[in-house]
């Protein structure tokens, strides 16, 4: 399986490492309501299809990404930077 | 007084090993490095960060992904991230001639004369060996000469600049470096290779 990262461009799943799903909002730190640090910490929704994970590509540039991964297919939709770069904006 | 020992252990000394008899595939070296530095740009100042460093070490670096340059006897520098530039250069003074040269709204850089090891290898099947080990495409089409990679062979993580048609240069953690060669020479023996 090949993962295309936004810096580097193809490359073998090996060089890649799971961070965890994407999909998940944390909930205020302050927050003291159990049933949303529950849901948070526990609950998946396991979706059988399109899937936002970040990954790292830790074998290589070691940036962070944003994946959508098919969990049925496995095949990538699409990959981008979990923090966008701004190197298009600078002034030297 | 101390004696200096090479991280790449006892035996990797000079000769001709593997399957040599129809001659040599590749050669193995490992050239003297006075410094290396990692650079690292704070977000949108990559391009900032490449012309100080090209600046300090004499090359014309640009920001791009793998992007690189390099002087045949002198300094040599590659993107190896966003923002990340691995610099590496004959002179010991060079890390701090680069620290003073970047100010810190630019960027930061890390001394890694120590922590890293640079590995020569130079032959006719450089890509082909280089090829059993990582899963990148070594064909100079794909990976041009001055160009780096960032890549991984199991848990040897390896930055890899291409410095000719048949040559790479390899930097790997220092601490990895002799269990690596021995990876390396390995994956060399069908083509038979020599240590320098």
């Amino acid at each position: 399986m090949l993962i295309s990262c936004p810096h580097c461009g193809p490359r073998d799943l090996a060089e890649f490492s799971y961070q965890g799903d994407a999909t998940r909002t944390r909930p205020d730190p302050a927050s003291t309501d159990t049933q949303a640090w529950h849901d948070y910490v526990y609950a998946r929704p396991n979706p059988a299809g399109p899937h936002r994970e970040f990954w790292q590509h830790a074998g290589g540039c070691r940036a962070h990404l944003l994946v959508v991964r098919d969990t049925l297919t496995h095949e990538i939709h699409s990959t981008a930077l979990a923090r966008p770069s701004r190197a298009g904006g600078e002034t030297a | 007084m101390v004696e200096r020992a090479t991280p790449l252990g006892a035996d990797f000394k000079p000769g001709s090993y593997g399957d040599f008899a129809d001659g040599i595939g590749i050669t193995l070296s490992a050239p003297p490095s006075g410094t290396i530095v990692e650079a690292t740009a704070w977000p949108g100042r990559e391009r900032a960060l490449a012309a100080r460093v090209g600046k300090v070490v004499g090359l014309s670096l640009e920001a791009g992904a793998g992007a690189g340059a390099f002087k045949e006897t002198g300094a040599a520098a590659f993107n190896i991230g966003p923002g990340r530039f691995l610099v590496s250069g004959r002179n010991e003074v060079l890390a701090d001639r680069l620290i003073g040269a970047v100010p810190e709204e630019t960027g930061t850089l890390t001394d890694l004369s120590h922590g890293r090891t640079r590995l020569r290898v130079e032959g006719a099947r450089a890509e082909w060996v280089l090829a059993k080990l990582f899963a990148l495409d070594f064909s100079s089409a794909a990976f041009p000469v001055t160009e780096g990679r960032a890549t991984a062979h199991h848990d040897y993580f390896v930055q890899i600049q291409r410095t000719g048609d048949q040559r790479f240069e390899l930097y790997v953690f220092r601490s990895f470096a002799r269990a690596f060669v021995s990876v390396l020479r390995r994956a060399a023996e069908d083509v038979g290779y020599r240590i320098e």
